[in-house]
């Protein structure tokens, strides 16, 4: 029995389904990616498993419990969440904002404890934004902003992490920082992390477990050496490609058929 | 750069303080009960500070005791408690829809509550507390529709503000009317509620704002922790554990509350509910919702005004609105202009 699990959950929002009868599980201390092309539904399934979007129908389980009928900070000390969008206040320190992710651990007797003090300075020493405590975060640069964010998220010390595509915007040398620092939580501190990525090459080569999403339903999932083939690409998102292996990492790597072949095969 | 204090006891609890908040909120308390002493001593028969403060604590002389407590003080109380219930209404809405201009006056509130005032005056010639009760149910009712119209799966800070803004725009439409079709005498104590003004106000609007603050200020500070953490977000502050949709919906009824009844007190006092929180966080130089020190910058702000209209005009000739729009605007600008040169905005 696995901590995050959803029971075939209807999604949708207003009258819009994204996805329906949809059963997930996050298998416990795995680096967890889910892929697919754009609007298949991931991170809408990653706000339902954080309990951000209730679904229609069928339930998130978490430990074996309803996710909704929970106490929101009990859930919010065993599962983080990073979203896509999140807003800096303005004139707020990188040390002040991780010390917002101490809040499911406080009280209004028991709002800045040593232990909190502790956890924000491991944090940030961990992400590399200790030199960066007593600047303002709308001074950084996009890379470093992120980094703090995730600094934000794991002051929270929570098990299980989500985070919804947290390479985006960044180039390149900071995607690989990002997921390095993802791969060290996930090997160094057992958490259990949930991904949605956009670059398959990434996911194939940090995933522990790879979840392949196309309209709502999963196409295929499982360790990326079992499952990515060239086969399920084209299924998932309607490309042709050669899938070789990575020469650094032998994990599978994607490489897009030349426009000119794609462009014969689509006429014979 | 770094102001917080922890004060820690050893049974595990703790308490943070930002110094510097905690200093401005101090000092702009002195500042509006100093305002209130000096405004309670101004008028046709000026009584000095020393006295006031004497006669304040029941050693006065007849006349003295007479033109204090129940001419001058009920008004300077009302004062302070609608700039107060303002300011941190103000606060509130700006922080919960995350707009620095959504105010009651931008939302349609102040128009509501005019406009209920409006019909008991120009309708039914309604006495003054009938024009009170009709202010607070003109702005209540402003409030929820706003709320209603506004909602979709939660309520929105964009879309809280627009609606409020389309209210506004009709209530402000029928406010019109009211006032073309009134005769002149309805329509000259309709133009005088409108601009919002603390002369003739007594014990009786006293008790009703000091009773409602009682509840809601402790209610909406309890919550401010939860409120501090929206900042980021619906989905930061969700997944950080805040139940967002209900302290939202409470906060939102709490400032909706504290506004039109502040408005049915003393008129549409303009422009304290729009600038007191961003003078206050200015000042603090602190992120958050900055609610007590926006509490007290209000009651500061418009005490100061009442002050400045009746020392430059004479008692009851300005009222205080005018002043507020005046005072608080120019000081934003000067705030506004100073951080530009200083380069921080």
């Amino acid at each position: 029995m696995n901590r995050l699990s959803a029971e075939s959950v209807t999604l949708a929002y207003d009258q819009r389904v994204i996805a329906e009868e949809l059963s997930v599980e996050i298998p416990d201390n795995s680096f967890t990616v889910i892929v697919g092309p754009n609007a298949c539904g991931k991170s809408t399934l990653l706000r339902a498993l954080s309990r951000m979007l209730k679904p229609n129908r069928g339930r998130v389980l978490l430990d074996g419990q309803v996710i909704q009928s929970m106490p929101a900070k009990k859930v919010a000390r065993t599962l983080g969440l990073l979203p896509q969008s999140s807003i800096a206040p303005d004139g707020i320190t990188v040390a002040d904002l991780v010390g917002r992710g101490r809040y499911p651990h406080q009280g209004i007797l028991r709002q800045w404890s040593t232990e909190d003090e502790r956890v924000v300075q491991e944090s940030m020493a961990q992400t590399g934004v200790t030199e960066l405590a007593d600047r303002y975060v709308d001074e950084l640069s996009g890379g470093q902003r992120q980094r703090v964010w995730i600094a934000m998220a794991l002051a929270q010390q929570t098990p299980l992490l989500l985070l919804d595509e947290p390479t985006t915007y960044l180039d390149i040398q900071h995607q690989i920082d990002v997921l390095d620092l993802c791969a060290e939580l996930h090997e160094e501190q057992g958490r259990t992390l949930v991904a949605v990525l956009h670059d398959l090459n990434h996911a194939a080569r940090y995933a522990t477990h790879l979840i392949a999403l196309r309209e709502g339903r999963i196409v295929a999932e499982g360790a990326p050496n079992d499952i990515v083939t060239a086969e399920l690409v084209e299924e998932v998102f309607g490309l042709r490609c050669q899938v070789i292996d990575d020469p650094e990492t032998g994990t599978p790597l994607v490489v897009p058929a030349a426009r000119k072949a794609r462009a014969a095969t689509a006429a014979s | 750069m770094k102001s917080t204090r922890v004060v820690r006891s050893p049974g595990g609890l703790s308490v943070r303080l930002d110094v510097r908040a905690a200093l401005v909120v101090v000092l702009l308390l002195l500042a509006a009960l100093a305002a209130s002493v000096v405004l309670i001593g101004t008028g046709d028969f000026p009584i000095s500070a020393g006295d006031v403060l004497k006669t304040l604590a029941g050693n006065g002389n007849a006349g003295q005791e007479f033109i204090v407590n129940e001419l001058r003080l009920p008004r300077v109380l009302v004062g302070l408690l609608v700039g107060a219930s303002l300011g941190l209404g103000g606060a509130l809405f700006q922080a919960v829809t995350r707009n620095p201009l959504s105010s009651p006056d931008v939302l349609g509130l102040g128009q509501g509550a005019t406009a209920g005032a409006l019909v008991m005056i120009v309708l039914f010639s309604g006495s003054a507390t009938e024009v009170t009760v009709g202010a607070l149910v003109g702005g209540l009712a402003t409030g929820l529709a706003i709320y209603l119209l506004a909602w979709k799966q939660g309520v929105h800070g964009y879309r809280l503000v627009l609606v409020g803004i389309g209210v506004s725009a009709i209530v402000t439409a029928v406010n019109g009317y009211l006032l073309t079709v009134s005769d002149i005498v309805d329509a000259t104590r309709a133009v005088v509620w409108m601009t919002g003004s603390l002369s003739g106000r007594d014990w009786e609007q006293v008790w009703p704002l000091l009773g409602l603050c009682a509840v809601l200020v402790p209610l909406v500070l309890v919550n401010a922790r939860g409120l501090r953490m929206m900042e980021m977000g619906d989905d930061v502050s969700g997944a950080l554990g805040v139940r967002v949709e209900r302290v939202r919906a409470l906060l939102m009824v709490a400032a909706v509350l504290l506004t039109a009844t502040a408005t049915a007190a003393a008129g549409p006092v303009s422009f304290v509910a729009l600038t007191a929180p961003q003078l206050a966080r200015r000042l603090t130089r602190s992120p958050g919702p900055n609610l007590l020190s926006s509490l007290c910058m209000g009651a500061a702000l418009l005490v100061t005004a009442d002050w400045a209209s009746q020392r430059t005009f004479g008692a009851d000739q300005l009222p205080v609105g005018v002043v507020t729009g005046v005072l608080g605007g120019v000081y934003l600008l000067w705030l506004l202009v100073t951080e530009r040169r200083a380069g921080r905005i």
